[in-house]
């Protein structure tokens, strides 16, 4: 309000004045300077007495007049747009004598009516009719998956009779992504993880003089699990992320659709060289991890137990029987097939906007972990069974 | 890896195709219904609309990416909704599809892109692909570009390789949807200059998604308009005769004429 009126007046403007002319109409003359910001032109501010006198009762015509306007912009568009309509909804008719420009604008805001039924439908529901809609969303959600799965088997089988729409370039640059780029993060997680077992195994067994039996903690643990869930958990970020996004992107972007209307099969193109790569170099890079899992406890082992080390690597040969590196390559392969199809499941039916793809790519990881967890669960309920 | 595209599908490709009561749309609703047309051999079709007409669904069905809810596609004599996959797949091979963005595949170059097609489709050895996909991207203004990535070029350049990935198997019937949305207007008049060139070279058919009224007017041999409204095809015609005509379905003719709707009218020559 303050700078609004530079050199013309230090007072607040009158910027609307009304008169009653006659009992049923009211003549709004607008003046001064309309400004955003300077001026609220609201229901709260400057329509204000325009809206009670109309509410008021018997008011049947409205004459606008604008002499003495100096300066507007959009906030006494917003007056007059807002009296213009309250004016319709009492049937009152509007006589107006506006610079050119302004009833232009005017009009322009009433060109196009308000779509009252095309309104996008945000429904609020209760807690029963949200649980029920999403019990009935799983069905549908299922048989996508299971399409997905069928493609896939179909696609395997093409590849059996050698007609897949597969390129070996794109397998073998999928086996560099997901085998030798990721043996960095592989020795660095899988080493740590060693470390820890000895370190958490050497304070307890200190206890009973059986430190030596670290390197059957160390090397059971790993091989037999943790290193496959090291593979897994790593390359569900890596891997699985990344074949999400790629795969949703060229979803969004009509690339997939592209691939199809040249009469390739996009899930052989896109999603058979990458589960057959993750497929491949799951267990070797379980190997991997296995082996820097026991080099991480060997060296704590070692330098900080004081334990011989030829001592310690006789201790590992005896104490793990081979079933475990078998078993632990189970899991390995199990993994990298939940995380290569969890990837390109959601990448394949990802929406076609930027925060589809974004959606898919933080589902892809989350459903492989929990794949990898419920897989996990089930293959040790077998072992066990079997007694391996 | 694969066998070649039967020459009896490109054949059926080189007869025009006819579109008989067909529906389209997503789930309950309806886009468009009844939708009945002809293409011509070596004919320029152009499928108008306003936006949400259901122009784009339209023709990813008449291209085979999308179910429709009733109808039939003929390709010749061929049912393509009607037959098997196999069958639905031939002809695909047989047709050519411009995207609305181009959708070059992106971790490829563009010689890449069209030699894939090539690559998947045909016996041809790995150096006469590499020509052919450098002479279709020669025949769209693109020599010297082969080994770009898209995403190293602009969008016209984009969308001038997409119309040589669409030409690699020399298919008898081309989709494109909104070839020159996006483009300045001479890139525009220089892809419509080039979709006329390849109707005169090729013989080929073009089924264009268009609402760029000069390229329309400049083009188009034939077209329908879909109504939003009424969710059908409420004219049809050659668009410079139909912008004259006065009997042309009001909505139709404010589209062509810019909202002019009537009385003083002015129709760009065809």
């Amino acid at each position: 309000m303050q700078d609004s009126s530079q050199g013309i007046s230090q007072r607040p403007q009158n910027r609307v004045l009304m008169t009653r002319p006659a009992p049923d109409s009211l003549s709004v003359r607008i003046g001064g300077q309309w400004r955003m910001g300077d001026v609220s032109p609201g229901r709260e501010g400057e329509l204000g007495p325009v809206l009670s006198a109309i509410e008021g009762g018997g008011v049947r015509r409205i004459t606008l007049k604008a002499e003495t306007l100096e300066q507007w912009d959009s906030s006494l568009l917003v007056f007059l747009v807002k009296l213009a309509g309250a004016a319709r909804d009492s049937g009152i008719t509007v006589k107006r004598d506006l610079p050119n420009g302004l009833a232009r604008l005017v009009d322009l805001a009433f060109a196009v009516p308000a779509t009252v039924d095309d309104k996008p439908k945000i429904e609020k529901e209760g807690l029963a009719a949200s649980v029920g809609a999403r019990v009935l969303a799983l069905g549908p959600a299922i048989s996508v998956f299971l399409v997905f799965i069928g493609e896939f088997s179909q696609s395997c089988h093409r590849l059996l009779l050698g007609r897949a729409h597969t390129r070996s370039q794109d397998f073998f640059s999928a086996v560099y992504e997901c085998g030798v780029a990721a043996l960095p993060i592989i020795s660095l997680t899988s080493m740590l993880f060693g470390l820890i077992l000895a370190f958490v195994g050497s304070v307890q067994l200190t206890q009973f003089g059986a430190q030596v039996y670290v390197a059957g903690l160390v090397s059971i643990g790993m091989l037999r699990i943790m290193g496959a869930i090291m593979v897994g958990v790593v390359m569900s970020g890596r891997v699985g992320a990344a074949y999400a996004a790629l795969t949703g992107a060229m979803q969004a972007n009509e690339e997939v659709d592209a691939l199809r209307a040249a009469g390739i099969y996009p899930v052989d193109f896109l999603v058979l060289p990458r589960v057959l790569a993750m497929t491949a170099m799951a267990p070797l890079l379980t190997l991997y991890a296995d082996i820097m899992g026991v080099i991480g406890g060997f060296l704590v082992a070692v330098t900080l137990m004081g334990l011989n080390p030829y001592e310690y690597l006789n201790a590992t040969v005896q104490m793990t029987p081979f079933r475990h590196v078998l078993l632990g390559l189970v899991y390995g392969t199990v993994f990298g097939v939940i995380v290569a199809l969890s990837g390109c499941f959601h990448g394949m039916n990802s929406g076609r906007s930027a925060q589809a793809v974004g959606l898919a790519t933080t589902t892809a990881v989350v459903h492989s972990i929990v794949g990898i967890i419920v897989a996990t669960a089930v293959i040790t309920c077998i072992a066990s069974a079997l007694n391996i | 890896m694969n066998t070649d595209t039967d020459a009896g599908t490109t054949a059926t490709t080189r007869r025009g195709l006819s579109v008989r009561g067909l529906q389209v749309g997503f789930g309950d609703r309806v886009l468009a219904r009844q939708v009945d047309f002809e293409v011509r051999p070596a004919e320029i079709f152009c499928i108008l609309g306003g936006s949400g007409s259901g122009k784009s669904t339209l023709l990813r069905v008449i291209m085979g990416l999308k179910t429709p809810q009733a109808g039939q596609v003929f390709y010749g004599e061929k049912n393509f909704w009607g037959g098997d996959e196999e069958l639905r797949r031939d002809i695909m091979r047989a047709t050519g599809a411009l995207f609305q963005s181009g959708a070059l595949w992106s971790s490829m170059t563009l010689v890449e892109n069209v030699a894939l097609i090539l690559e998947q489709h045909t016996d041809m050895d790995e150096t006469d692909i590499r020509d052919q996909a450098l002479l279709k991207l020669a025949l769209v203004g693109l020599a010297g570009f082969g080994d770009y990535y898209p995403s190293q070029i602009s969008g016209g350049m984009r969308k001038r390789a997409g119309l040589a990935r669409a030409l690699a198997l020399d298919p008898g019937i081309l989709f494109l949807d909104e070839p020159s949305a996006g483009l300045d207007p001479v890139s525009s008049r220089m892809l419509d200059d080039l979709i006329l060139e390849l109707r005169e070279t090729l013989g080929a058919t073009f089924v264009i998604v268009s609402h760029e009224l000069q390229s329309i007017f400049t083009i188009a041999d034939n077209c329908i308009f879909l109504d939003a409204a009424s969710r059908r095809v409420t004219a049809r015609g050659k668009p410079s005769e139909m912008a004259r005509d006065r009997n042309t379905e009001i909505n139709a003719l404010r589209f062509l004429t810019r909202g002019a709707g009537g009385g003083e009218r002015e129709v760009p020559k065809a």
